[in-house]
């Protein structure tokens, strides 16, 4: 699938802010199943320092720096990118003790090693309500990986209602579960959780989801901002799975990866001090329209 | 075996020994195994026989007057964050070199290994690949920094200054307590150990070969100014601030070394250059010795929360522009889990055994290392892994295994459930040293703290310096907890040692040293400082004519006291409740602001204005309004005087100076300049222009000048326009365009600042002005022009 992505976010200062540095995490990410044809970042006012970096993850990053005093920012993404379907064959995942051993006897701190996802990271601590509910889940006997992280998942995306406005960016997420309520960051860091209280790796990707349904399909909830989903490890033979428990499925070709890590805080879309005395607002809009023509669909059938 | 003392001794010695034993099962760093003294104590022990109880007595309180001149405190975090004395032990712990020597060869090792190791895991990684250390260990740990990984430090090696802790066993051998990488504290501190203890024993230490530590200072001193390479760059000590539990050091030690003192609002980054803000602009930084924990140091790319680091700081380590000692993320290396680790990486990177043994440590991550704690709980300390304080400091969770036995159950269901995140470690008893306490020599638990730094030539250990003495006699490891003290160490030669110091021999050229420009931060606070003290003696000179109105009417009712309730000096205080405590804000605010410049502000001064506000506090408490107040009052202005005084005379005219200088002229200015236009006033009862020569401090003046009664013209004349009465406003803006002219920029290619601009065109309107073109209008404008001088200076220097 082929879609065309438009990504804005400002912040307007009530007092000019004197300066200041940010790293953003808004591009997407060039992958085995995804592929970026075209993706411009336009930032006002101009930046006086602009660098690409590789985060530890593999992640692409943009470094700006601001020098002049400033009243707002603003970032602007244009991109477009072909998404393809991730093909699931049959679940040959381990069982969680097989897992458990798996990961014990695991060498290695290279940037897609499952270590880094297992422990607590800033914003996801391991509670012990997030054991009992996926517990829970599995109780009838689920035991293969990847059929767990679909079951809490799916679990997640019933149990929680879709609630902009109930929470913002810092809320924890055990509050966020213990109200029910959320938005993508909020399911994502809870499933996050829930699976590390367990012992199975798992990660926070940010990126977007498709803005239009296919026809006759409902159109999915975290569309009107930057979606969030989870990346999961169900041993060395399956590697990592993705899975959106927002809306409650395994991540297709609806959604376009930027970035992933442990957590919200690994890849904000703009990481950054602003040096203000006054407050602030920011405003995001997305757009992810898919170029649905027939010639695009035979380009992308082969 | 049975607790020898030492029965040997006579006459002197053996009386002030009589109540020193050696305690069972532990050593003795005074008494050998058969309770004789050792040699390297001999004469040391003789000497202090020698003297008289009252003359120790006298001795050790001049020891504790240095500390107090010198200003040497420790913050004590806790609700009240006060200000603590320097707990010194003044006996010192005394070592031969020739065992020191075995000490030093065994530490230099270990530096060797924990930099391989820090190496290794921000690079190759190969004790992870190859199984020496659990991969999930490092991932786990919140010091693992993973932006540093792959980021080779500038000068090559990772850790410059590292210390350990080290304790004597009872076999009478040292084991290592732990390592301490991230920020040691201490080095400071024993440079004013030793001179405090100096101070107690003066001619013993002229007379015994005890090492010097300059020499230690001045080999890390060069080794940082090396780190610069050869860019025209500063060393700077990266601080968390003056509520840091160790500012007092830092401070102190970039006195002592000649580095700036620098907090991350002083600086920023350009295109991977850090720079300081200072009054001339941005200087370039290329070296920071941190004393902050590396998580902290950027809160762009490491913990976001922190407000204490420096936005874009990794980026420009990546970059190779910044050598950070020690390097961000060595912090690893003080995970508690690692010591269980050490024996077998020492032998995979170094292919040899350690030559000091650490305490022993099992980390419960692994089924048998787990079973064998748990059958040894009753020896063992329970603590968390990852943790990365030193097990018996610890205030965390950590069990003394014996004070769980009897409950099996529940150390196996914790090792059980929580196996990865603890460690078992032994409790490590500890030799005991003597200490002072009341007068008798008692025997008290110690452990050294040996400090290491990286010279061009390789490892250089500081000679002693600095022990930590356990409050109680217990010797268990754990008993060192808060409330110890701190000896000097002397490490004993049997030959001369040379004498060094840190500064240049007398006979070399002389040459002033070489400073940057003040950091803006510090101009800030200096110019607040002026500002807040002036304001409070502004304040209370009014109150105190207040006060004294109020005795002679004996009423408040009057129209003058009535006039004086509402000046807007006293911000819609009332003078008798209220006055007071925003008196003491003023003060407060002045000692703030003294406090984050203390390593640029006399010790003098900096007590000076600490018992100013400690005797406001009592002085100002509880008086009666009128004559008890008004003498109160007076004598809170003889204290802030002597303190202006003692600013005045006795500073150097660095630019902080002229910043404390300024702030003070323009603060009086604009009292000055509200004062009349309150007092002077037209409306004004009766006695209000008495009251405002009175508080300019110019009666006599004003008698022998005007010899008439005080009218508007004579007193605008004598208190706005007079050049010569230190007053007048017109005075105080003599003196700012004075001090400005000497601030960088003043004026650039012939053209004035637009700060000399302002002052110069404003001092000048006022210079030609007679008294009657003060209307009260035109004393509005200038407090406004005096607000925006303010603003400008701000704009220009302090940003």
């Amino acid at each position: 699938m082929l879609y065309d992505i438009r990504l804005s976010i400002r912040y307007d200062y009530q007092a000019p802010v004197a300066g200041g540095r940010h790293v953003l995490y808004m591009t997407p990410a060039q992958s085995g199943s995804q592929r970026v044809i075209t993706s411009l970042l336009d930032v006002t006012p101009t930046p006086d320092e602009r660098i690409a970096k590789t985060d530890f993850y593999g992640n692409t990053a943009v470094e700006v720096a601001f020098r002049a005093p400033h009243a707002e920012i603003a970032f602007r993404l244009r991109a477009r990118v072909e998404r393809q379907a991730v093909a699931r064959g049959p679940d040959q995942s381990p069982a969680l003790d097989a897992l458990r051993e798996e990961l014990a006897g695991w060498r290695s701190l290279t940037q897609d090693s499952p270590l880094h996802f297992l422990a607590d990271s800033p914003r996801v601590r391991m509670r012990p309500e997030f054991e009992a509910y996926a517990r829970a889940q599995i109780a009838d006997g689920t035991t293969r990986t990847a059929a767990i992280v679909e079951a809490i998942g799916k679990a997640l995306d019933h149990d929680m209602t879709f609630d902009p406005g109930s929470t913002n960016v810092d809320t924890p997420p055990e509050e966020a579960f213990a109200a029910r309520h959320g938005v993508c960051q909020d399911f994502t860091h809870i499933m996050i959780g829930c699976l590390r209280s367990i012992g199975i790796p798992a990660g926070y990707v940010s990126g977007f989801l498709r803005t239009q349904p296919p026809e006759g399909e409902e159109r999915l909830e975290g569309t009107d901002a930057m979606h969030a989903w989870v990346r999961a490890w169900c041993g060395a033979a399956t590697g990592w799975v993705e899975y959106d428990p927002t809306n409650g499925l395994w991540v297709m070709d609806q959604h376009i990866a930027v970035a992933h890590g442990r957590d919200y805080g690994d890849v904000a879309p703009v990481r950054g001090v602003v040096r203000t005395s006054g407050g602030q607002a920011s405003a995001q809009a997305v757009d992810v329209i898919p170029l649905a023509t027939p010639a695009d669909a035979a380009s992308l059938s082969r | 075996m049975s607790s020898p003392q030492s029965h040997t001794e006579t006459g002197a010695v053996a009386r002030l020994l009589a109540g020193y034993r050696r305690l069972p099962g532990v050593s003795d760093e005074l008494l050998d195994a058969a309770g004789k003294v050792r040699p390297a104590w001999r004469a040391f022990i003789d000497h202090v026989a020698r003297m008289a109880p009252e003359e120790i007595s006298h001795r050790v309180e001049q020891g504790d007057q240095y500390l107090r001149d010198a200003g040497v405190f420790f913050r004590q975090y806790g609700a009240d964050q006060t200000e603590r004395a320097w707990p010194l032990s003044h006996m010192p712990v005394i070592v031969h070199e020739s065992e020191w020597s075995e000490i030093t060869s065994g530490l230099i090792q270990r530096a060797d290994l924990l930099e391989s190791i820090v190496a290794d895991l921000y690079g190759s990684q190969r004790l992870v690949m190859e199984g020496h250390l659990p991969a999930s260990l490092v991932a786990t740990s919140p010091e693992w920094l993973r932006p540093l990984v792959g980021v080779r430090p500038r000068s090559g090696q990772y850790l410059h200054f590292i210390a350990f802790e080290i304790a004597r066993g009872p076999d009478g051998q040292w084991w290592v307590l732990g390592d301490r990488v991230q920020a040691p504290s201490g080095a400071g501190f024993a440079l004013e150990n030793r001179v405090a203890t100096t101070r107690v024993f003066p001619d013993h230490y002229a007379r015994a070969n005890i090492h010097r530590l300059a020499g230690f200072f001045r080999a890390f001193r060069d080794t940082m100014n090396d780190l610069r390479g050869d860019t025209e760059s500063r060393v700077g000590i990266l601080t968390p601030g003056r509520l840091n539990d160790t500012y007092f050091e830092h401070a102190y030690i970039a006195r002592y070394l000649g580095f700036a003192l620098l907090e991350g609002e002083d600086l920023t980054v350009q295109d991977g250059q850090v720079m300081v803000r200072t009054i001339a602009g941005l200087e370039p930084v290329s070296v920071l010795w941190r004393r902050i924990d590396s998580a902290f140091a950027d809160p762009l790319e490491l913990n976001e929360q922190s407000k204490l680091g420096v936005p874009g700081l990794v980026e420009a380590v990546r970059r190779g522009q910044m050598a950070v000692v020690n390097a961000l993320g060595s912090g690893i290396l003080e995970t508690r889990a690692l010591l269980a680790f050490m024996p077998r990486i020492a032998q995979a990177l170094l292919g040899e055994s350690l030559k000091l043994p650490n305490i022993a440590t099992w980390w419960c991550g692994q089924e048998s290392e787990r079973a064998h704690v748990l059958a040894n709980a009753e020896r063992m300390m329970i603590g968390e892994a990852l943790s990365t304080r030193m097990l018996f400091d610890s205030e965390d969770n950590t069990n003394l295994g014996s004070t769980l036995a009897g409950r099996e159950e529940s150390v196996a269901a914790l090792l059980a459930q929580r196996g990865a995140m603890l460690v078992g470690q032994e409790a490590v008893t500890r030799s005991t040293t003597p200490a002072m306490v009341n007068g008798v020599l008692t025997p008290r638990p110690m452990s050294l703290r040996v400090f290491l730094a990286r010279t061009s030539r390789g490892w250089r250990v500081m000679p002693g310096g600095y022990a930590r003495i356990g409050r109680s006699q217990e010797a268990t490891a754990i008993a060192m907890q808060r409330g110890g003290s701190v000896a000097d160490v002397w490490v004993l030669s049997d030959k001369p040692v040379r004498n060094e110091t840190l500064l240049p021999s007398p006979a070399a050229p002389y040459r002033r040293a070489r400073h940057g420009e003040l950091p803006s931060r510090a101009a800030d606070n200096l110019f607040w400082m002026g500002r807040y003290v002036e304001r409070a003696e502004g304040m209370i000179r009014m109150l105190r004519a207040w006060h004294v109105r109020l005795a002679e009417a004996g009423r408040e009712d009057t129209q003058l006291l009535a006039h004086a309730s509402a000046y807007p000096g006293f911000f819609g205080a009332d003078p008798v409740k209220e006055a007071p405590r925003s008196l003491l804000q003023s003060i407060s605010a002045a000692t703030a602001s003294a406090s984050q410049v203390r390593d640029r502000f006399s010790v003098d001064g900096w007590t000076a204005l600490n018992d100013l506000a400690a005797s406001a506090r009592v002085e100002l408490a509880n008086v009666a309004p009128g004559h008890d107040a008004a003498r109160a009052l007076g004598q809170q202005l003889h204290q802030i005087t002597g303190f202006s005084g003692l600013v005045n005379d006795n500073m150097y005219r660095f630019a902080g100076w002229r910043f404390l200088s300024i702030g003070r002229s323009l603060e009086r200015a604009s009292n000055m300049t509200q004062a009349l236009m309150w007092f002077a006033d037209d409306a004004a009862p009766e006695g209000a222009l008495d009251m405002v020569v009175e508080v300019g401090d110019s009666v006599l003046t004003h008698r022998r000048l005007f010899a008439v009664a005080t009218s508007r013209s004579t007193v605008i004349d004598l208190l706005a326009c007079d050049a010569n009465n230190p007053r007048s406003i017109l005075y105080q803006l003599q003196e700012m365009k004075e001090q400005v002219s000497y601030l960088p920029g003043a004026v650039e290619r012939g053209e004035m600042s637009e700060l000399s601009r302002t002052i110069l065109k404003l001092h000048a309107e006022i210079a030609v002005a007679a008294p009657e073109n003060f209307a009260a209008e035109r004393l509005a404008e200038i407090q406004l022009e005096l607000w925006r001088l303010s603003e400008v200076l701000t704009k220009t220097y302090l940003r």
